[in-house]
């Protein structure tokens, strides 16, 4: 056999977080029969230790960065940052999850089994260095996010949401597999440095326009995955139907991921190509900024109004990736770290206020919560000012840096109307707060307990991490920087 | 052009043999069950019987082709088609024995030389289970509906212990082509055991063929596994509908079909034509029978009863035949061509004695069993058995 | 002799394909979505990897459109019903169509780079042989974490189709 196809140890070592993650997940799986009824959150604790164990992994795959197994892998530090991003809303999503599963009565093993392949397979994407691997890591992903957006299977709006989620990603996914069908068509390889070598060579310029027919295919299937206009439709619906903690989960984790894998073909493969797909990102960053943000002035429903409110800041990390310098890509890193702690917050108090079979998650019914329990309504408003941007906050960097990344590439007037759509945004963010503190108390809050331990400590961990990258944002901009691809 | 004249020839050859194999094999089984239950079986039509088969033949060609009313009428003609169809195709790519030289043409005893060949076979028998799905469902009929869903999912449920037991053989000899599995087990340890893949060193292959075979019964629909055609629930199953020619060919599909499985089992496990004794022996085995049976005829024929007074002619006539039989055994140059073939007709007859022997003797599986046996049972086993395998093959090369 | 076989089979895999949009009978779209996966697989044969031709018909017309076939006759799913189609759809269907290709056309002819013809028969890497080398070397990764894709996909199948949570 060829030598260079032997794996070594350091390639096991360099996929060693995924490994950690299916090894406990699958560990999860076997001991779930044994677990009796009621115990299964020791499961759970489990899979914290796995979550633990792949974020151990991370780091010592990060500390022998390099391709593994014939190329397929590039542990770089890109992929850590999105790694240990994966595995940080894991944890978060984790906590939240303990509470709210009891509460329902649907604790099992495979709940927890399930988080940890999501997270696996998030973690394969993002250190990909390979179409085939990428769309491998994409559909364990997704297939894992169906079946949590569906967990309670007698609820009705799981069920919708789920098989929405389903009908429309595989659709998507059937997009991307095609977009690369043709990339392995024209370049004849589905390794991301080879096609940029490819593609960068002149002599193939008559099929330049085929090329960017499968850019447009593959940009299909991204854009869906991140919920970006015209192809985010299914958003609103899919994390209004599903577990309040799962739809944290999937607006913060697939979606970082997605986002890793968007800028990573779109910054390696199809860089000699950029100046035909900035014009699309361009007009779909805008759409996707203003349809956020105009439909979310109009809800009712919290959850719904948060997915909107997700797409909307999906328009704004396409904004980085429209510019397609290293400064923007590390921009749109640290805004995705910053949004996940922000809408997981905000998730995670939507998790604790909605109690049993989600009952409350209209926006009037946060009425008088700020005379009820004004800690979680301060943690609260924290996450919506720092979703609106104002400083001191981790959203105000995130879009500063955004935004000074798009005037460097003379994107300026996609800076103009993004800045123009964060002043639209704060008009529903504030009217959350002014619900909650000046609002007559609704009888929704009379009966409501204090947090859960688990939510406590994912409240407080989002509060201080929002804060502190809202002050010292040089501690995970530095980092981003120096991971961010040329 | 030669190519296709010799191609053509062997075709209709091997259609021709296989057909009447199918049918003698009707004939076969009715004696042997009849002998099972101490009773003569059919003895009216031609000595024992032996015209029986022709005269089911014309039985049923002549019957009238009842189309039912309400019938999806292309789909419902296409199933026995299609089932007849794909069994006659499965058998073109098994080799029956070793080159032989006809008229200074040297070819090999099968139609299709396929690298893939166990593939090919696998790629039909999945594909076959279109024609009782759409035959159970094209008949209007609860009954044969029932009948063709059951067997559908018995079918595909089967079909992984079926490849899984494929494939620790292809393990060992490391090729997908028929032809050079069975070459790959000629020899003998010791000069004695034959070096077949059942007897195979390290790992003996017992585990696999018997799994091959239970697997092989349910893909063929057979006792005990005959629930798609279960006649105590569901009338005739999914040919419940089905007369005339339309029976006929699902019938004959169902014997061709055991033909294969037999033919297959003898590749993959008994060692294909390679005979069970070094040649010194075996090579007299065959004439060996022959005569035997020839002085059972020859013994018979003095035995003769006043109600069967033609047996006094036709038992030495039969023992002649024998005899000539014998003696073409015995000669060098056709003894090479025809010995590799005597033994490969030998086994697989055996195996077909099995399906027999089988379904004179054991009652049928309820379906949930079926089920539960194969995906609790036999599933695991041949992962099993397939691992044991591997791991063996691994350590010994 | 090659080129005529293409020809036959790929006429067939076109004509399955448009059936399977024309029938109105789920049973004769699933049958006809078979027929054009055994032209395929022909093609397949033609162009040399053989081992892609067993798989594809063991796999896709064995194994996944018996389960389409299996699911539409235990649901006894009927014919579809004729709807009167949108006026849109009576108006400009047939033109949109010829337009459509028209383009295609077009485009397949100015835009593609030259190609060289294929050479039926140069390929000969297919045989299992050499896709199982290529899958335990250079693809060794993708092909063990597709392992992992199925489990999660069974598992998914147990959460949601088991009795109670």
């Amino acid at each position: 056999m060829d030598a260079r196809f032997i794996p070594e140890p350091v390639h096991l070592i360099r996929f060693a977080p995924e490994l950690l993650l299916t090894v406990f997940a699958t560990l999860i799986m076997v001991l779930d029969p044994l677990t009796k009824e009621g115990e299964k959150h020791r499961l759970g604790i489990l899979a914290l230790v796995g979550l633990l164990a792949a974020a151990w992994g991370a780091a010592v795959a990060a500390a022998n960065p390099g391709t593994a197994f014939s190329d397929m892998l590039l542990v770089d530090g890109f992929a850590t940052f999105f790694r240990y991003l994966s595995i940080l809303v894991g944890v978060l999503t984790l906590a939240c999850s303990f509470a709210y599963l009891k509460r329902e009565q649907a604790d099992s093993g495979e709940y927890y089994a399930l988080l940890l392949f999501s997270i696996a397979g998030q973690c394969v994407m993002v250190s990909a260095n390979e179409l085939i691997m990428i769309f491998i890591g994409l559909e364990i992903s997704s297939i894992a996010s169906y079946v949590l957006a569906g967990y309670l299977r007698d609820d009705k709006r799981n069920n919708e949401s789920a098989l929405k989620y389903f009908l429309l990603g595989s659709f998507a996914t059937a997009f991307l597999l095609y977009g690369i069908a043709w990339i392995y068509g024209i370049t004849g390889s589905t390794n991301l440095a080879e096609i940029q070598r490819v593609l960068s060579n002149r002599d193939i310029a008559p099929s330049v326009n085929l090329i960017g027919a499968s850019a447009a295919l593959m940009f299909v299937g991204f854009a869906f995955k991140v919920s970006a206009a015209p192809f985010q439709v299914w958003a609103p619906d899919v994390y209004q139907g599903a577990p309040a903690p799962v739809s944290a989960f999937l607006s913060a984790g697939p979606k970082a991921a997605a986002f890793a894998i968007f800028l990573r073909v779109y910054i390696t493969a199809f860089e000699p190509i950029a100046d035909q797909w900035q014009a699309v990102l361009w007009a779909s960053a805008l759409a996707t900024m203003i349809v956020g943000n105009f439909a979310a002035l109009l809800q009712s429903n919290i959850k719904r109004l948060l997915a909107y409110s997700s797409i909307a800041h999906a328009g704004y990390v396409l904004v980085a990736v429209t510019t397609h310098s290293q400064i923007g890509t590390a921009a749109a890193m640290f805004y995705l770290a910053a949004y996940a702690f922000m809408n997981v917050g905000a998730f995670a108090v939507v998790t604790h206020f909605a109690r049993q079979g989600e009952r409350y998650v209209n926006i009037e019914d946060l009425a008088g919560l700020g005379q009820r329990q004004p800690v979680t309504a301060a943690l609260l408003s924290i996450f919506l000012l720092s979703f609106i941007g104002v400083p001191l906050t981790a959203g105000f960097f995130g879009k500063f840096y955004i935004f000074k990344a798009a005037l460097d590439a003379n994107l300026v007037w996609l800076t103009v109307l993004g800045l123009l759509n964060s002043a639209v945004a704060a008009y529903y963010y504030l009217r959350i707060i002014v619900v909650m503190y000046f609002h007559e108390p609704s009888e929704s809050v009379a009966d409501l307990q204090s947090p859960a331990p688990g939510i406590q400590a994912v409240l407080w961990a989002s509060a201080a991490a929002t804060l502190i990258l809202g002050v010292f944002p040089s501690w995970v901009l530095d980092f981003a920087g120096k991971a961010a691809l040329k | 052009m030669e190519f296709f004249i010799i191609t053509g020839i062997k075709a209709a050859l091997v259609a021709f043999v296989l057909l009447t194999t199918a049918a003698y094999l009707v004939w076969i089984e009715r004696k042997v069950l009849a002998h099972i239950q101490l009773r003569v079986g059919p003895y009216r039509v031609g000595p024992h019987g032996l015209l029986q088969p022709l005269a089911d033949l014309i039985k049923l060609v002549t019957k009238e082709g009842v189309l039912p009313a309400q019938v999806n009428k292309f789909y419902y003609l296409l199933a026995p088609f299609l089932a007849v169809a794909l069994a006659l195709v499965s058998i073109s790519v098994i080799p029956f024995g070793k080159q032989v030289e006809v008229f200074g043409y040297k070819t090999y005893l099968e139609l299709a030389n396929v690298n893939l060949g166990i593939l090919v076979i696998l790629a039909i028998s999945s594909v076959s289970v279109y024609a009782v799905a759409l035959g159970g469902w094209a008949s209007n009929n609860k009954y044969a509906l029932l009948g063709g869903l059951r067997s559908s999912a018995q079918m595909i449920s089967y079909e992984l212990p079926l490849a899984l037991a494929i494939v620790s053989p292809l393990l060992m000899c490391n090729t997908l082509s028929l032809r050079e599995i069975a070459e790959a087990q000629a020899g003998f340890y010791f000069g004695l055991i034959p070096k077949w893949h059942i007897f195979q060193m390290p790992m003996p292959q017992l585990l696999a063929f018997i799994v091959f075979l239970i697997a092989g019964f349910a893909e063929t629909n057979r006792v005990p596994f005959d629930l798609p055609e279960a006649e105590n629930e569901l009338v005739a199953g999914f040919h419940t509908e089905y007369s005339s020619t339309n029976f006929a060919a699902f019938f004959t599909a169902e014997y061709c079909n055991m033909v294969t499985i037999s033919a297959v089992a003898t590749h993959l496990f008994l060692g294909g034509w390679n005979p069970p004794l070094p040649e010194v022996i075996s090579n007299w085995i065959p004439p060996a029978i022959f005569v035997g049976f020839s002085l059972l005829a020859f013994y018979h024929a003095t035995q003769t009863s006043p109600t069967r007074p033609w047996d006094k002619y036709t038992f030495p006539v039969l023992g002649v035949v024998l005899l000539g039989l014998a003696g073409i055994f015995t000669l060098p140059l056709l003894r090479d061509a025809l010995t590799p073939l005597f033994w490969f007709a030998a086994k697989t007859g055996a195996i077909l004695f099995l399906f027999i022997w089988v379904r004179g003797t054991l009652p049928r599986f309820r379906y949930d069993q079926l089920m539960k046996f194969t995906w609790t049972f036999l599933f695991p086993v041949s992962v099993v058995q397939l691992l044991a395998t591997g791991i063996l093959v691994a350590i010994v090369n | 002799m090659d080129a005529i076989l293409f020809l036959i089979f790929a006429a067939i895999a076109v004509g399955c394909g448009v059936n399977l949009v024309v029938q109105r009978h789920p049973i004769s779209s699933a049958l006809s979505l078979v027929g054009v996966m055994a032209a395929l697989a022909v093609l397949y044969l033609l162009l040399g990897a053989e081992f892609m031709a067993a798989a594809q018909m063991i796999v896709y017309a064995g194994a996944i459109m018996v389960l389409f076939v299996f699911t539409i006759m235990l649901l006894n799913a009927g014919s579809e019903r004729k709807t009167d189609k949108a006026l849109f759809a009576r108006l400009f269907g047939v033109p949109a169509l010829i337009g459509f290709i028209v383009l295609i056309g077009f485009l397949i002819r100015t835009l593609l780079p030259k190609t060289e013809n294929v050479v039926f028969g140069t390929f000969t890497e297919g045989t299992a042989r050499g896709v199982g080398l290529k899958l335990f070397t250079e693809y060794l990764l993708p092909f063990e974490v597709t392992s992992l894709l199925i489990l999660i996909a069974i598992l998914g199948a147990v959460v949601l189709a088991r009795k109670e949570i």
